[in-house]
Parts: C-alpha cells; structure tokens; sequence
C-alpha cells in the first residue's frame, strides 16, 4: 500500500453520512424520523418480549412444573422442584429478552439491509439511564434469588444437602429416625443404631418420618445421592455428614454415587424403598433378628470408622494390625458425639 | 560467519555493533538450543531421574507392596521437564548470568526453525502458543470422543472401567491445561505489544519459556497414559488420589508444570500491560481485549500458586508417606478440596474473561459502531476476576463442610452474575442499531453470547443450594461449565483466529468454508451438550459408564452431535491448511477495516512491530464517527528509513543482526514507502 503510512491508513473510511461533511455536530440520520423510530425498536421488543414470557412462564410452570426432577417423593424433594421451577421462571424472561434483543439486531440491523449508518459519538458510547436501569434491574433479582435461595434452604431442614457433623438446619419433628450411610468402594451399606445397630445393603425407610441420614465413609471421597428424595450428601472418611428429609409417598428410590471414587464408581449404585412406618417397623425388627449373629462380629456402632487398611491409604501405613480383618480394622470407638442409645426395636415407641 | 560481520556492518546500533560481535554465539546452528535437543534432554532427565528414584527408594516396603515407586516416578517426571528446559536453552541465560558471565546470544534466524526454539519474538511465541493449544485441543477432543462412545449404550461396553476412567481424567485435565493458556497464550502473547503500541514484552526470555514449559506440561500430562492413568478425574479428589496408580503422579506434576508455564506468562503479560503502552495509551484507551488479558493475569498470578502448593502436598503424600489428605492420621481431604478449587474457581474465570475479551473487541468492528459503555466493560471484567477469589465453596455445598456458609458462598456467587451481567450489557448496546456485517468472525461472537447465556444461566441454578442438591455432581454441571468454556471461550478463540489469523500469517482464510465451520460447530455443540443438561436433571452422575436406560437417546444424540462436532474442527483445520499453505490468499492490510492499533502496522507485522512507537491519539472504537481522529501517529514514513531515525533502544541488536535473507539489511519486509 504506497503512499502513505500505516497510522493514515483508513482502508475505506466510514461512508460519509448523507453529505454531511462538517465535522461538528456528529452526523444523524435523516431528521424527523430518528427519535421515533428508536423508540419503536425499544417498544416493539419490548411488547415481544411481555408476550413471550407471559406465554414461556405459565405454560413452563403448569405443563413441565410437576414434572421436574427429583418429583415429589419427599419435602427436601418437593423444596427442590420448586425452586427449581421459581428459578426458571426468573430465568425464562431473561433468556428470552437477550434471545429477543439478539435476534432483532440480526435480522433489522445488518449490513444487507442498507439501513442508516450507525450513529458514533458520545451518544452511542454509553447511556447512563440505560446502564443505571439494567445494574439496579440486575442487582434486584440477584438479590431475590439469593433471599429466596437461603429461606428454601433454611426451611425443608437445609434442603437434604450434607451439612456435616453438626447440621444447623434441622427438621421441626423431635423424631427423627437415624440411619447411618457407610460408602466403600463400591458399594453402600446402612446401619439402623436404633434397631442394634445391625448393617445390611437394604435402604428401606418409613414415609412421613423426618429422617437423619448419617453418611460416612471408610475409603475415600463418596458422594450419597438419593435422587428421588432430594437428598445429597458427600461420604468422607472419618466425618458423619448429616442430611435431612421427609419422605413422604410410597415407592422405590434410586441411591447413586455422586463423587467420583474410582474403578467402579459407575456402577455403584442401589435401590431403596419408601413403606409405611408400620412395615418399617416389622421389617427392621425381623431384620434386627435375622442378622443378630452377623451384628455381633460387627465393630460397635460408631459415627465414624477407621478406614480399613485396604481403603484409603492403599496398605501405605503398615501397622500391626491384620488388615483383613474386619473387626480389628472397621470400627474403632471414635471421639465426639455421643452415640444414640442402641436399643432393641421393641424399645422403640 | 562472515555474513554475520557483514549483517552487522549493515546494521543502525553502531553503537552496540561492537559488543553484539564480540558475543554473539557462534556454534553452528544444529549445535543450538533447539526441540531436538528439549527431547534429548527429556528422555536423560526421565530416565535418570527414574534412577534416582529407584536408588532412593526402591527398596521401601511401599515400592515393594504396592509395585510401583512414586518417588521414581516423580523424579523421572520432574527431572525430564528439568533435562526438556534445558534442552530447549530455558535456563542457560539465568545460569550464566548467576555465574557473573555474560551469555552469548544467538544469531536471530529467520528461518522456520525459529518455531522450535526459544525466542524473544512474541508473534514467535503467539503462533507456538496457537499450535500448542490446538495439538492440546484436539487431543483431548479425541479423548472425548472416545467418552462418548462408551456412553452411546447404557450397559454394552467400549472399554473397561479402568481404562473409561483414565480418558475421562486425562480428557478433563488436557482441557483444562489447554482452555488455560487458549486465548491467553496465542492471542494474548501475540497481540497484546501490538494493540498497546510496544515493541516487546516486558520479559521476553520468561515469555519465551512459558510457551516451553506449557508444551512440557503436555509431555508431563500425555506419560499418564502409558503410567496407568489416574481415577480422580481432573478434580483429583484425595484421598483417592493418594490411593491411585503412577498415573497419579503425571496429573501432579503435570498440573505444577502447567500452572509455572500460566503464572510466568501471567505476570509477563501483566508487567508488560502496565509498562509497555505506548505514549498516549492511557487506561481508558487501551482496547477491551487488553482488559481482559489483564484481569485474566491478575487471576494466573494469585490464583495458579495454590494449586502448585496443592499439588505438592499430594506429591509428599504419595511419595514420603506425609498425611496432608489421610484423615485417619491427621490429615484432612476437605484440605484437597479448599486449596484445589480455592484455584479452581479463579480457573474457571481465567477461562471465560479472555473470551469476552475477544468478543468485545470484535463487535465494534463488525457493528460499525463504538463500543458501548466502555468503563462498564472494564469493571465487569475487573469485578468477576474480584469476585471469583471469594466463591470457590460453591463446590463443596454438600461435601460437609460449613453449614452455615451455605448462604454467604451462595449470595457470592449469584454475585458474580451481576458484573457478567454488565459484560452483556455492553455487547448487546453495541448492537443496538448497529450496521451488523455478517463476516466468519461475528458468527462466532454471536453464538459466543447465545452459548454462554445458557451456561451463565445454567450457573445460577447452580449457586441455589436446593437445587445445588440434584444437580451438583451430574451431567448437568457438566453441560454448564461446557456451555461456558466451550460454548464461550473456545467459540470465542476461534473467532478471534478467524478475525486475527489474517494478520498472523498474513494469508486470508476461506469465507466459505469458514461459515461451514461455524454453523456444524455452532449446532453440533448445542446438540451435543443441550441434552446433557436434561440427561443430569434426570439423574446420571458424572464420570459413570453405566446409566438408567431410559437416558439412552439423550446420550444417544449427544455422542453422535459429538462425532459431528470433533468433525467440524476438521473443516478449520483444513481451511487453516488450504488458505495458508496449499492456496495461499493474500490478505489485505486491515480485511475487516478496523481501528485497531494492530491493524495499523505492516502485514506481516515487521519483527520490530512498529517502526517508530506510535502516540496513541485515541481509543479504537471511533466508528461512526466521519471526523473521528486517527487512533495514533504512527510516524512520518517517509523519515523512517529505519535506523536513520532514532530506533527504539530497548530493542537488542543481536535481534536484529544476521538475516540470512537479506544480507546487508535487517528489515526483511522492504520499508513501507
């Protein structure tokens, strides 16, 4: 390119604006029509987009709303559909204006259609009220969301998320049945300390019961999801992590691992069943005999364990101990808490 | 070397001819750093390093146990990167500068070997960079493949649990590695002098060792494979990372060498943002890109250390039977998970800030008109890289840890949402009554915004601890951080090369085949990851290789939009190959008619970038404006008969010296006259 320099150079320059050559006041399109015309544009996505979300939120709220996972089985379960479904009714007209916006631009203002040059200058650089409007727009709904999110997660007692050793969030009911969730690779086992404390690979708990889950692990990093009870809760080794829910329809639940934990991480996975407290009863009792020999090789009842010597530390830690013994490895009495009373199902109620 | 004497005698810094004679390194060329030497160096430093290893501990009852001896392995690792960085010529100037003597420069070449040297070019590093992350990209894109296809089938399998993990591992980490360094290493490296007016980088031999500690870090992360693999995933949870196999070590040691490679390019590009511009490339006028580059370096630099001191502590786990992560004797896994995503959040921002970046400096172009709220911009970005120091318990909400912070970690993230929201703000107010011309590059900013909107939406579903329960952990989280990252970042990388490559290479890519990648990316993508999201909220897990059959044709049509869309990435390579090599296109000075300072230089930009330093008149968004100023002086040409008129001193003269094209004169482009 001759002539000049690389700074002069332009390329082709802006098309001047309608013979306009002066260099002040910026040049407009043609006059009379500009301001109406914006304003129009604004309107009529506007209009579009009061349309479409009166449309979108409904017929997502009453047609996909009951729908939504994890569905209804429990109130941790309950709580989470619905905010999900207030969240996506707060979503839908935000993703719908950029969507309206974006594609309004595209098909009105390109290149193609010959329209007016865009207008530079100050005016196009920035529009305060605009920018005010949309920080004050945005900061308000951040600060709903988070108000919303934090009373959802305070009132279904902390929403069946793991809330560690000492949950905050608690359930309103002083009843409260506790199971304990110990994950292993690659499995689930539980442990019923009301009903002696006898382990078995069954999940079964009662309907319209607020129920603890204490979940621990004796390996490594496991992650209990119980998806159709809305309960999540991460199985550490050495830690009791506290979940909360109240199941409260009849039916069968899917238990997944959720943390990746190795090998066989995608196939660990189990069925439990939702029943009536009264076939909970008589089922856990029956159990509490069946397995009365297996539970007296068990290590005593604890909130946590001592990972066996195959878990976690991979046989790094030679000690003395037979690592293939279960009861010298799994189950040593740990500091903190005290336990609940293992009593015999009988005693209970 | 006669020629260098003769090179010499041509050149304008007589005053520094002397001493560029006197030390000039005069070994043949072969003898030179240069890769062959890198891999030479590799391959000792590994297996002497496995020695040591070996002599050090091969005789513990761990090595003996377990069959395999960590120490070793993190020696031979270690010490490769060691032998890779000396091979290359990474250390000898610090060397022999400790030792009081004066290093030797080498020639500059101009040759393509200088591709597989060290060199102190950053356009040199920018396109190294650019091959680096695209070798990394599309090897963690056939990773992903191969996830796919064995989720194509709930229960039928491709390959064993063992070997499903280790892809998956290896794929994530691979990305992230890549998504890391993406934008920040060829675009930022090679445009950021350019666009702020400067002739170099504040720290040109530390830039170019980043880019060699980046592709190390790829050697580092690919002996994975043949080492077993490592079952944690790119998250490497303790304590089954403590438990894992060699594998284990690479991913350790793999991310160190990595996050040196991001903080070194970090705090180079920050120092050279800081002290480089040129007179009159005052805080608000410095392109937005620019702004991006340097909120991402602030997040490189302060967040990149912790995930090396984390990494550390897993190595001393591993390897001398510290406890930093085994609960039973002291240690503690939830340590892992703060220090990992302590980094990891920041990570995730560096991944998506360069990546609005892009976008924002592209649309003015494309739009005709300036950039809307300029400030804005800046403090968004500014604001996001502030806020993401402060969110990473957003990860552990139900790992068990701090009830009570649930609230807080939620209010922080859904925080952030408000300075992204000043990001759209700014993008969408540029198209407001714009002249949109619908070249390749808007394409991709386009979809950009369309894609992140959905993962940024995603996110907020994420930060709402109720729903955090069903969907933290599954498919659906995934589908989020791809909608971003891929969606975002790596839509927006592309089309900044479709914007940028023409002033790289100088050759225009092809329109046609340009608009065929954008559209099978663009819907392939959204096929591929939009189901996810559903396939998460109907409860799969992450990282599994079995799942419910019901789940089967979601899958289904993600890994078959998958195939298509690793297909797509073969049409940019073929139009990269056939626009650049096969038909070359000459392309014009400025193809997009932009303001940019960038632009403004010679095609191709002339190894001193600008022949004399610019005095930036203006920032680059004056569209729209007929009487709008030149965005800088660039010099009267027709003085600058370069040498004759006061060169920039900063500037080395060995660079300069001896170009075997054209002997007697430095300049290989002929003076713009």
């Amino acid at each position: 390119m001759p002539g000049d320099g690389p700074g002069l150079r332009e390329g082709s320059p802006e098309p001047a604006t309608t013979g306009d050559p002066a260099p002040m006041p910026p040049a407009r399109p043609p006059s009379g029509s500009g301001p109406a015309r914006e304003a129009r544009h604004g309107w009529r996505m506007v209009g579009l987009w009061v349309l479409l979300s009166a449309i979108a939120d409904p017929l997502f709220y009453y047609l996909a709303g009951p729908h939504i996972p994890p569905g209804t089985m429990s109130n941790t379960a309950d709580g989470a559909q619905f905010d999900f479904n207030i969240l996506l009714i707060a979503a839908l007209p935000v993703i719908l204006a950029v969507w309206i916006y974006m594609g309004y631009a595209v098909v009105n203002w390109r290149a193609s259609r010959n329209g007016p040059d865009p207008v530079g200058g100050p005016e196009a650089r920035s529009n305060l009220p605009i920018q005010f409007t949309w920080i004050v727009v945005t900061t308000a709904l951040v600060l709903f969301l988070f108000g919303f999110g934090t009373y959802e997660l305070v009132q279904p007692e902390g929403a069946g998320g793991g809330q560690g050793p000492a949950p905050i969030f608690m359930p309103a009911s002083h009843d409260v049945l506790a199971i304990q969730v110990i994950g292993q690779q690659w499995k689930w086992t539980y442990r019923y300390p009301t009903f002696g404390g006898f382990e078995t690979t069954d999940l079964v708990v009662p309907d319209h019961t607020a129920i603890a889950f204490h979940v621990t692990s004796l390996d490594v990093v496991h992650d209990f999801w119980v998806y159709q009870l809305g309960v999540k809760a991460d199985a550490n080794p050495g830690q009791d992590d506290v979940a909360y829910t109240t199941p409260d329809q009849l039916g069968s639940f899917v238990v997944r691992c959720d943390e990746l934990c190795g090998l066989w991480h995608g196939a660990m996975y189990d069925w439990g069943k939702v029943v009536t407290p009264t076939q909970f009863q008589s089922w856990a009792e029956s159990t509490e005999r069946q397995l009365a020999a297996n539970t007296r090789f068990l290590p005593p009842f604890a909130w946590t364990y001592t990972p066996d010597a195959n878990g976690a530390d991979g046989g790094y830690y030679p000690d003395s101990v037979d690592p293939y013994s279960p009861v010298l490895t799994y189950g040593a009495k740990q500091p903190g808490e005290p336990l609940p009373a293992t009593t015999t199902g009988k005693d209970r109620k | 070397m006669a020629t260098d004497t003769a090179d010499l005698a041509g050149s304008p810094f007589p005053g520094e001819v002397a001493l560029a004679r006197a030390s000039l390194d005069r070994r043949p060329d072969w003898l030179r750093a240069h890769l062959g030497w890198a891999v030479v160096g590799a391959v000792v430093g590994w297996f002497f390093g496995r020695y040591v290893g070996d002599l050090i501990a091969g005789s513990w009852p761990v090595s003996q146990d377990t069959t395999m001896n960590n120490v070793a392995v993190v020696f031979g690792l270690s010490f490769g990167v060691l032998g890779w960085l000396v091979g290359i010529g990474g250390l000898t100037y610090p060397l022999l500068k400790m030792l009081g003597r004066e290093p030797a420069p080498a020639p500059a070449s101009r040759s393509w070997l200088r591709y597989f040297r060290l060199t102190e070019d950053h356009k040199v590093v920018g396109l190294q960079y650019l091959i680096g992350v695209l070798v990394f990209l599309f090897t963690a894109g056939l990773l992903a493949m191969a996830i796919r296809t064995e989720l194509l089938s709930p229960t039928s399998h491709v390959f064993g649990p063992g070997t499903y993990i280790a892809i998956v591992g290896e794929h994530g980490t691979m990305m992230m590695m890549m998504a890391s360094s993406a934008v920040v290493g060829p675009l930022g490296n090679w445009l950021v002098p350019l666009m702020i007016g400067s002739r170099r980088m504040a720290y040109p031999r530390v830039e170019a060792v980043s880019f060699w500690v980046f592709a190390a870090g790829y050697l580092v992360i690919m002996t994975a494979l043949p080492l077993g693999g490592f079952s944690t995933g790119w998250t490497g949870y303790a304590p089954l990372q403590t438990q894992a196999n060699p594998g284990m070590d690479a991913y350790l040691v793999g991310f160190a060498v990595i996050g040196l490679g991001m903080i070194m390019a970090g705090f180079n590009l920050a120092a050279t943002i800081i002290n480089y511009r040129a007179p009159g490339m005052t805080w608000s006028r410095i392109p937005i890109f620019v702004w991006s580059i340097l909120a991402t370096t602030a997040l490189l630099v302060l967040a990149t250390p912790t995930l090396i001191v984390a990494g550390y502590l897993g190595v001393l786990d591993r390897t001398v039977q510290t406890a930093f992560y085994v609960t039973e004797h002291g240690g503690s896994s939830f340590l892992w998970e703060n220090l990992f995503w302590f980094f990891g959040h920041p990570e995730v921002y560096i991944m998506a800030l360069p990546g609005f970046g892009i976008v924002m400096e592209m649309l003015p172009v494309f739009t005709r008109k300036p950039l809307f709220a300029y400030r804005v911009a800046a403090a968004g970005m500014i604001g996001v890289a502030l806020l993401s120091f402060f969110v990473w318990q957003h990860h552990l909400f139900q790992s068990g840890i701090n009830p009570d912070m649930r609230p807080l970690f939620m209010l922080t993230t859904e925080l952030i949402s408000i300075p992204t929201g000043f990001l759209y703000l700014v993008t969408l107010g540029t198209l407001w009554k714009a002249k949109i011309r619908f070249e390749v590059p808007m394409l991709f900013c386009l979809g950009m915004l369309f894609n992140f909107l959905i993962g940024g939406i995603t996110g907020v579903f994420l930060s709402d601890v109720p729903v955090d329960v069903t969907v933290h952990g599954s498919f659906f989280v995934m589908a989020h951080f791809h909608y971003t990252i891929m969606g975002g970042l790596i839509f927006a990388l592309f089309g900044g090369l479709y914007y940028w490559l023409p002033k790289m290479t100088g050759k225009q890519l092809n329109k046609r085949l340009g608009q065929a990648h954008f559209w099978t990316f663009f819907v392939f993508f959204n096929f591929t990851f939009f189901p996810l999201f559903l396939v998460g909220l109907l409860g799969q897990p992450r990282r599994v290789f079995e799942y419910a059959h019901n789940l089967q044709t979601l899958n289904d049509i993600s890994s078959i939009s998958a195939f298509l869309l690793g297909a797509s990435f073969l049409i940019f390579i073929f139009n990269f190959v056939w626009s650049v090599y096969i038909d070359p296109v000459q392309a014009p000075d400025n193809p997009w008619n932009s303001k940019g300072l960038e632009w403004q230089t010679a095609t191709p930009v002339p190894w001193f970038d600008f022949e004399r330093i610019p005095v930036v008149l203006s920032d680059p968004y004056h569209y729209g404006e007929p009487a709008a100023p030149p965005v800088a002086d660039m010099g009267i040409p027709a003085l600058a008969r370069i040498g004759a008129a006061s060169p920039d001193q900063s500037v080395r003269p060995h660079d300069v010296a001896s170009s075997p094209e054209s002997p007697g004169n430095f300049d290989p482009h002929p003076p713009i006259m």
